[in-house]
């Protein structure tokens, strides 16, 4: 939770100085669902994750430095550069991608739950998706078929209280988004997305399920972004006092207390951690920033696994000037 | 019937059959070979395809690798993304190409994007079967020609099939290919009967045209039913126009090298698909063509398409817009 508190106030910070291509979507507020989640998932399990996916990324043990040098459009991110904040992916790791669609995580992790059981294999796979999300057809498509196939699937609703700048009651008519778990005739629960023990419960059940053969679960995780839907969202839609609210009850304050008081560590340990996690983080913004930019000509690589004339030509070409820019 | 019949590399066992066996063929050969690929759309078990493509293979290969969907065509389509990123090769039935429209989101910002959009980091060995075509009074939404739609947009490959000897080979190059394919068949053509190769290691490469009959005063380039229309009607004028027939096969990558070389031979172009004019596939053959033996041409090209209207209902209105041979001789008549 500190590293994806610490890398995406960094991002925000970077984004804000001008420092970032693109555009940037934070996580700060949610770690405790992406955290919780995915430390109920085994190591080969898949997750989907969505335009605001940094904190999914490191939940399921990306390499940060490998993130930032992504974002900031450099060779040796997990894209190569090609993808930036929206579309970082590492298949081998079990993520799926974050994607820049909203609603089209879900198809996915039905699909990736449906190779599990083509092949045989004790995988499950887990979508994160927002509240936005729900209202989506093809979130429901999704569902409806990881259910009715009994596909070992999680989805997992990130409520956060805005889809965009729209809060989430006037894009839904159920009080509790898991009460749409009926209509599939699936198990769906609300939990307390700030606790990151109530997350951790409800997907390890949720995943035992699915291994288990009984299908998928619907839980919807009642959360807060602290910052706007993107950086430079102005926010007219909520006060400072709305969001103090949810940050009176910020999950890792609320995680740390719980182990200060168990005595598992000290206020000081804990400083330290978060001092060193700060550290890692700028050594990554320094990492990244010296880091090289992609060659030009690999632009026109990646897009198939066969070699097309129709854009071999252009890499031939810029090999013929030399390089130049045409 | 089978025939023992001679090609470049030695003798090969043909059997006539028909565009629909040829692709149940495909189907059936590739799921044997590979127990990763698996067959998911509206209707391709028990029912075995609303038009009897896949027929009995849910018998041989069962419901688990042959699987009967929801009316989800966004939820499946993005199912098939899912399982080919995680390990498997899916092959999707889209009734038809029109409903494309319900699940495009899947096919072109997470189907065709995903390889790129992650450095190359993905596979995504994912084949959609889908049917075009007008002529059985479907009217518009059931009708469309729709591929150059995808032979336009980056991260597809894309291919349309003239003859049951083509719908075996390309297809079972798509289920093999690591890139997300869509054969465009169409569905008036399902009857039309072939020579298809029994090898099951037969595959026409993705990205290759095929000269169905050589001539010397024109080319005609034809897709899916036009190829047929089109080898008849160089039959009727032999003697009096020599047409050479190419069957285009690949929409994308598109095979230039074929259409150059027959261009330069016969100095004159006919391009037969039904997809709509503007800015269409015709226009990216003439293009190539322009591009490559510019000197070459002695007359204008031409199109033969369907205007830029729906296909609409009524027999009558129908038979008026589609394109058919006489279309064709009307172009040739034209420039030779």
């Amino acid at each position: 939770m500190l590293t994806i508190r610490s890398f995406d106030t960094k991002a925000g910070d970077l984004f804000a100085d001008g420092e970032l291509p693109g555009f940037v979507h934070l996580y700060v507020g949610e770690e405790a669902v992406g955290v919780g989640a995915c430390s109920a998932l085994e190591e080969n399990d898949y997750i989907t994750s969505t335009h605001r996916g940094h904190g999914h990324c490191i939940a399921k043990g990306l390499d940060p430095n490998v993130m930032m040098a992504e974002l900031y459009g450099k060779a040796g991110g997990y894209c190569n550069g090609k993808g930036g904040s929206m579309h970082i992916a590492d298949v081998d790791a079990g993520m799926l991608g974050a994607n820049g669609i909203v609603g089209a995580g879900p198809p996915l992790a039905t699909g990736a739950a449906l190779t599990s059981v083509l092949k045989g294999e004790d995988t499950v796979a887990l979508a994160f998706f927002g509240d936005g999300a729900v209202a989506q057809g093809q979130v429901h498509e999704a569902i409806n078929i990881a259910a009715t196939w009994n596909l070992p699937a999680i989805f997992v609703v990130e409520n956060n209280q805005y889809g965009e700048a729209t809060p989430v009651e006037k894009q839904h008519n159920v009080q509790n988004l898991s009460e749409t778990a009926e209509a599939y005739n699936i198990p769906g629960f609300t939990v307390d997305g700030m606790d990151i023990t109530a997350v951790y419960e409800a997907v390890k059940e949720a995943r035992k399920r699915a291994a288990n053969g009984e299908g998928p679960t619907f839980i919807e995780a009642e959360t807060y972004r602290y910052h706007g839907h993107f950086e430079g969202d102005q926010q007219p839609y909520r006060t400072k006092e709305d969001v103090d609210i949810w940050k009176d009850r910020d999950a890792i304050e609320t995680f740390k207390g719980r182990l200060v008081e168990a005595g598992v560590i000290t206020e000081d340990e804990f400083d330290e951690m978060k001092a060193e996690i700060d550290q890692q983080i700028d050594d990554a913004v320094v990492e990244a920033k010296e880091a090289p930019y992609p060659d030009p000509s690999e632009a026109y690589e990646d897009m198939y696994s066969a070699t097309v004339p129709e854009i071999s030509q252009f890499s031939s070409q810029m090999r013929a000037d030399g390089g130049e820019d045409r | 019937m089978s025939t023992e019949t001679s090609s470049g590399s030695g003798p090969a066992q043909t059997e006539e059959m028909t565009f629909r066996e040829a692709i149940r063929l495909a189907l059936r050969e590739e799921m044997e070979r590979d127990e990763d690929v698996f067959m998911m759309g509206e209707d391709v078990g028990k029912f075995g395809g609303v038009f009897e493509v896949t027929g009995d293979l849910v018998e041989d290969f069962g419901e688990t690798r042959v699987r009967d969907t929801p009316i989800s065509e966004a939820g499946f389509m993005g199912a098939a993304v899912g399982a080919a990123a995680t390990g498997t090769r899916p092959v999707v039935e889209i009734m038809f190409a029109d409903f494309i429209g319900v699940c495009s989101e899947q096919i072109i910002n997470q189907m065709a994007k995903n390889r790129y959009m992650f450095g190359g980091k993905t596979e995504m060995p994912v084949t959609i079967r889908t049917t075009e075509g007008g002529g059985m009074g479907a009217a518009s939404q059931h009708s469309g020609t729709l591929h150059t739609w995808f032979a336009h947009f980056p991260g597809v490959l894309a291919v349309a099939p003239g003859s049951p000897a083509s719908a075996k080979g390309l297809l079972k190059s798509a289920i093999r290919s690591n890139d997300p394919v869509i054969v465009f068949e169409n569905k008036m053509i399902y009857e039309q009967k072939g020579e298809v190769p029994l090898d099951e290691d037969f595959t026409i490469p993705i990205g290759q045209a095929s000269v169905e009959r050589e001539g010397e005063d024109v080319t005609v380039v034809a897709t899916q039913r036009m190829v047929g229309e089109s080898l008849e009607l160089a039959e009727q004028l032999d003697g009096q126009t020599s047409v050479e027939v190419i069957d285009l096969q690949s929409l994308y990558p598109l095979d230039t090298d074929t259409l150059v070389e027959s261009v330069k031979k016969t100095g004159r172009l006919v391009i037969a698909d039904e997809s709509p004019l503007s800015y269409g596939t015709h226009a990216e053959v003439a293009t190539r063509v322009m591009e490559n033996a510019f000197f070459s041409l002695d007359a204008p090209v031409q199109r033969v398409g369907v205007a830029d209207v729906h296909i609409p209902f009524s027999p009558a209105l129908e038979q008026e817009v589609l394109p058919d041979g006489s279309d064709v001789e009307a172009a040739i008549n034209r420039i030779v």
